[in-house]
This record gives structure tokens, sequence and C-alpha cells, in this order.
């Protein structure tokens, strides 16, 4: 079997692992599976409504996974992407409502807002890894709980002291009536434009630039790259500072999108996390990406549906995520598997 | 409020809310001198959170004042199981441990709420009645000064903490164990030489750090919390972890270090009934300790160097 053909294998039999074991214990805790599939199916793709909020729940996975992603293919791993967001959404928000312009100017301002504060939340992990060495994962995951803990402070001192922000002006938001009458009135706006955009972005500066060759390199081989005479260094602060400005994007799509404010929050939106799944089913790659974000977002809207329509607690679909990251991060296992079953056929 | 007086108020509390981060810290200390990264400390919490909240209530009639001991060991073993999820992945599976522990986190707090969903048919549990008691130790609280800060009204599960802390610091450096859990940890290819078996000095270490951060779990919901949902272990296993790398991976380094976010933590909840502390915004003391996790590792406060093959799968036979 070819080397292209079990790289897509994996994540196929992953998921598929996921959805069995799910059932396995739904079965166990006395539920029908059968029933909680077609609960879950029908949340995702029941009517035009909510298949116009799927595609919004889609959305900021998209960004999330492209963050994750993009780091991975420089050989950094970002956990930070649940904080970047955090920040990006609370960026985005604050130029919401702080000011009133033409649309023209405060649509963009507000999204390039959010890329910045996730940019910058990169840029802190990235900088520390790149001059003293210090390893991107505890960082990031410790910027995470700074995000969480700072945005909250800040929601608290712009509100004048109350829970959420006022909501952003129209001039800033991403709401499409075009998409709306299109789907029955769903949230879904233009950010998935933008989100597609995005992962074409991903795919030009990875395959089309000298950057991105060299990003590449330093995730292959960073002996190798600092001989071929690239700044490493650089490179890796580039590819944080990038990675982030994708995740703070993705806070963008909630503030300017779904929610149109910010909110103090009392733990994490798990997209982030859940972007970490994305681009590992994706294979880190931006077209797999849009295959991993469309499976989660799908998965996690339309989980909303199983409490009311099959009794079945939507948490289910999130033990079904966590087992396909296992089975993903086990590939090695599933290989090996493949590798005797195709030769066992050879020896047939 | 005299100075004396804000002492006596926040260092038993600061003993207080570190007992959990203790015994989670120690936990990750295993595991990572063994050479296995474990990001699944919160979720093996929230698994000890949750079993021990539920066995209390379940049981609580029929153990009465034991209860909450019993479901301490009852905690132990549920994420003891859990953590071999890792332990497969980890170390048999060759899967980065990094997703692994990440898979853990999100498999843990999905399946407590599912259950707690399923069992209560709401998103959080009912409160405990059976809580840790607080005892004034005999002697040692008559001490001027000392005494009423650090002996009386201490709960035993602070003394259960600092007592397996010991315990562990023995265990790591003066147990032939500890010796071989290092080595596998430094080196695997070299131990492996020495006839140590890497893969099961490592399954044996998750095992360990998943009892600890069970127990760790459990005395957080039963002390702190008294109930369970799905905000109540919020990233005391993150903290937890950054304890483990402010303490160097050094058994009594974690215990320290865990005192000190305790002492941050305990801060930003009694800080604001004290004098200057209140003029201090929260978010400040909130973000303390993560902050001084990442100085730490940035070498300005002293250079810390993890144990050398942490998160290198071994591979017999691979150069």
């Amino acid at each position: 079997m070819s080397i292209r053909a079990t790289n897509i294998l994996v994540p196929v039999i992953s998921v598929i692992l996921g959805l069995l074991v799910g059932a396995i214990i739904m079965l166990i805790s006395g539920y029908n599976p059968v029933i909680g599939y077609a609960a879950l199916w029908n949340g995702i793709f029941g009517d035009m409504y909510t298949i116009g909020e799927t595609l919004r729940q889609i959305t900021p996975y998209l960004l999330a996974g492209l963050a994750v992603a993009f780091a991975f293919r420089s050989g950094l791993f970002n956990i930070g992407v649940e904080g970047q967001l955090i920040v990006g959404w609370f960026a985005a928000a604050y130029v919401g409502v702080a000011v009133e312009l033409p649309k023209i100017i405060h649509l963009p301002l507000a999204i390039l807002a959010a890329a910045a504060a996730g940019a910058l939340w990169g840029f802190v992990p990235g900088l520390l890894k790149a001059k003293f060495h210090v390893h991107e994962v505890i960082v990031t995951i410790m910027m995470n709980y700074i995000a969480l803990h700072v945005t909250n402070a800040l929601i608290k001192t712009v509100s004048g002291g109350g829970d959420r922000t006022e909501s952003i002006f129209a001039s800033a938001s991403l709401r499409s009536e075009f998409f709306q009458n299109l789907t029955e009135f769903s949230r879904l706006h233009y950010g998935i434009i933008i989100a597609l955009l995005m992962v074409g972005v991903m795919w030009f500066i990875l395959e089309k630039t000298t950057l991105g060759f060299e990003l590449k390199a330093v995730g292959f081989n960073q002996n190798a790259s600092k001989y071929a005479g690239m700044n490493v260094n650089k490179n890796i602060i580039l590819a944080m500072v990038i990675s982030g400005a994708f995740a703070g994007l993705g806070g963008a799509m909630e503030a300017l999108g779904t929610f149109e404010y910010v909110s103090s929050k009392a733990g994490f939106t798990g997209i982030g996390f859940d972007g970490i799944a994305v681009a590992l089913l994706g294979m880190n790659t931006p077209l797999g990406v849009i295959f991993g974000a469309t499976l989660f977002g799908s998965l996690k809207y339309g989980a909303l549906n199983m409490p009311n329509a099959a009794g079945i607690p939507l948490e289910i679909v999130e033990i079904v995520i966590a087992v396909i990251i296992f089975f993903v991060a086990s590939g090695y296992v599933i290989r090996l598997f493949l590798l005797r079953a195709a030769k066992k056929k050879e020896a047939k | 409020m005299s100075f004396l007086e804000v002492l006596y108020f926040i260092v038993p509390s600061a003993i207080f809310y570190a007992a959990p981060l203790i015994l989670t810290a120690i936990g990750g200390v295993f595991s990572e001198r063994s050479g296995v990264i474990n990001i699944g400390l919160e979720g093996l919490m929230v698994i000890g959170a949750f079993v021990g909240i539920l066995f209390n209530l379940f049981y609580a009639d029929t153990f009465g004042n034991a209860t909450p001991w019993l479901a301490l060991v009852a905690a132990m073993i549920a994420a003891l199981l859990l953590s071999l999820v890792h332990a497969v992945a980890s170390i048999s599976f060759r899967a980065d441990q990094t997703v692994s522990g990440v898979a853990i986190n999100l498999l843990a707090i999905a399946l407590a709420i599912y259950l707690v969903k399923k069992i209560f048919g709401k998103g959080q549990t009912d409160f405990i009645t059976e809580r840790f008691g607080r005892y004034d130790i005999p002697v040692l609280s008559d001490i001027p000064v000392i005494g009423p800060m650090f002996f009386s009204s201490v709960y035993n599960t602070s003394i259960l903490a600092i007592a397996i802390a010991i315990l562990a610091w023995f265990v790591i450096y003066k147990t032939p164990f500890g010796l071989r859990l290092r080595s596998v940890g430094e080196h695997p290819m070299a131990a492996d030489t020495m006839g140590i078996n890497v893969a099961r000095m490592r399954y044996v270490a998750v095992m360990i750090s998943g009892a600890l951060a069970g127990i760790g779990g459990a005395i957080y919901a039963q002390t702190i919390s008294g109930d369970f949902g799905h905000a109540t272990i919020n990233g005391q296993g993150f903290m937890a972890l950054a304890a483990m790398i402010f303490g160097k991976w050094h058994p009594l380094g974690a215990m320290g270090a865990a005192l000190f976010f305790g002492f941050a933590q305990s801060l930003s909840i009694v800080g604001p009934s004290i004098p200057y502390i209140q003029d201090i915004p929260n978010v400040f003391l909130l973000i303390l300790p993560y902050v001084l996790t990442i100085l730490a590792l940035a070498g300005f406060i002293g250079r810390a160097n993890a144990p050398k093959a942490n998160g290198i799968p071994y591979i017999k036979g691979q150069r």
C-alpha cells in the first residue's frame, strides 16, 4: 500500500473507531446509538437552518485548524491557539464597540486587531523558543490561562463592571443578509469566506513563497536549515506569529459574526483545543484542514440536537472527538496494522 | 488587621489550596522523570474529582466519617485506569505524548460530564455532606507564633500531601527504583543495556502519576468545591504541571512551588479583605503562577532542565 493511501486511511479509520467507541458508550449507558447518531445527523443536515448553523460552526474551526497546522509544519506545537483565539475575540469586539466608522474601514480594522492580538500572543512563545530554547508547549499552555484571565478583567473594565460588552456597531459586523435569506435566518456570516481565503493564504505561503520553503525546511531539520544559511530563530518567531494571527482571526469570527459581543468566560471555548484535532486529521495541509474543520464543526453543532431529539447528553460527541485524537496520535499502530493486512494479502 | 493576623489568615489557607497541587505535581514528577510528558494531569484530576464526589454522595450513609478517605481510594483507582490509556498510547503505540495528553484531558471532562448528566439529569452533582475535618495538631499547635500559623485547624489532606512529597523524594533519590526511574528518563538506551525494562518502568511511572493526580483531584473536589461540574477542576492540572516545572522536576521543589501557587490562589480569593492586597487588581494574582512559570522556564529564575529523554518514545534497537 502506498504511503499516500495509508496517510489518508489513518484519519478515516480513526474517525470510524471514534464513532464506534461513542456507539459502545451509548449502548452501555442504555441509549440507542442508532437513534443517537440519527439525531446527530439531523442536527447537522436537518434543514437549511441547521446547515447554515453548521457552516457557521465550521468557520472558527477552519482558522483554529490552520493555526495549529501552520505551526506544526514549522516543527512547532502551538497549544496556545485557544488563548490566541480568546484575545483575538476580545480585540475584535473591542474595536467593534469602541468606535463607529464607515464599514469599509471599521470591519477590516476590527479583523486586523484580532489578527494582531493573536499574533502578539503567538510572538511571546515564539520569542522564548528562539532566544531561550523554552519549549513552546508549556509556554503556550500558560499563555492560554493568562489570556483567559486578562480578557475577563478587560471585559469587566470595558463594560463598567459587567460580564459582557455591548453589541458591536453594525459597521463592524460580518452579518450577511444574503446568507441569512439562503439559510432560513441562521447566523451564517461572511466569515466563512474569510476563513476559506485564509486556507488559500496558508497554501500560498507554504507552497509558493521562500518564507514557506524555509519554514518547512526548519520543520524538517533545524540543523540542516541553519547550515543552509537560514535564520532559524527568525523563522520560529515568524511561524508562531502567523499561527497566532490565524487563531486571532478565529476569534474575530466569533466576535464579529456569530455573537457580535464578547462575554467573560468561566472556562475555555474548546475551539483552540479542537483545532489540534482538526490539524492532525487534516495531516497539517490546507486542504486537509477543510475536511477536519468540516467534520468537527458538524459534530459539534449536530451534537446540540442530541439532548432534545434523543435524550443523550451532547458530551458523547466530545468523547468521540477525544477518541479520534487519541487514535490519530497513535497512527503508528494503525499503520502497523495496515501494513500487516497488506502483507497478508500479498502472501495470498 | 495586623501583619501577624494576616499571616494567620493566609498561611493555613495557602496550605489548604496547595494540597491537591502538591499531589498532582508529584505525580507529574514521576511521569516526566521516566521520560513521559503528562499534559493529561488535568484530565486525571477531573476523573479523580468526579469519582471522589460520586463515591462520597453514594456511600456517605454507609461509611460515615470514613467516606472521604475511601473516596480518595476510589478516585485513585479510576484515575490510574485512565492514565493507562495515556501509557498505552505514548509508550506502546509511540503516540505524540503531548497530543495523547490533550486527548486525555478532553476525554476525561467529556466522560465525567456525560456521566453526571446521565446520573443526575443536570450538569452538576449535588453537594457532598461528608467532608474532611480540620485538626489542631497536639503540642505543635501550642508553639507561639508558628503554632497557630502552621499547626492549628489543619486539614489532614494537607498533611497527607506533604508526607507524600517527602516520601516521593525518598523513593526517587534514595531507592534503586528511583535510580532506574531517572535513568530511563535520561538515557533509556543505556538503561536498557543495563537490563532495565524501559517500557515497564514508564508504565509504572505513568500509573503512579495517574494515582496521585486522582487523589489530588478528589481532595480538591472534597475540600474546596464540594460538588462536581464542568468548571470544578478549571486548570488545576495545568497549575500542577507548572508547579512541577517551577520545582525543576524535583518532588520537594514541586511541593515548594505548589505551596507558592496555593498561596497565590488563596490570595486571589481572600485578598479583597486584606489591606494593601485589596488594592492590587485581582487579575494580577490570578495570572501570577503562569507568568512565573514562563519566567522560570526562560531561565530568569535559575535554569530548569527537563529529563533528557522526556517526550521521546523509546524504540528498541534504534540509535
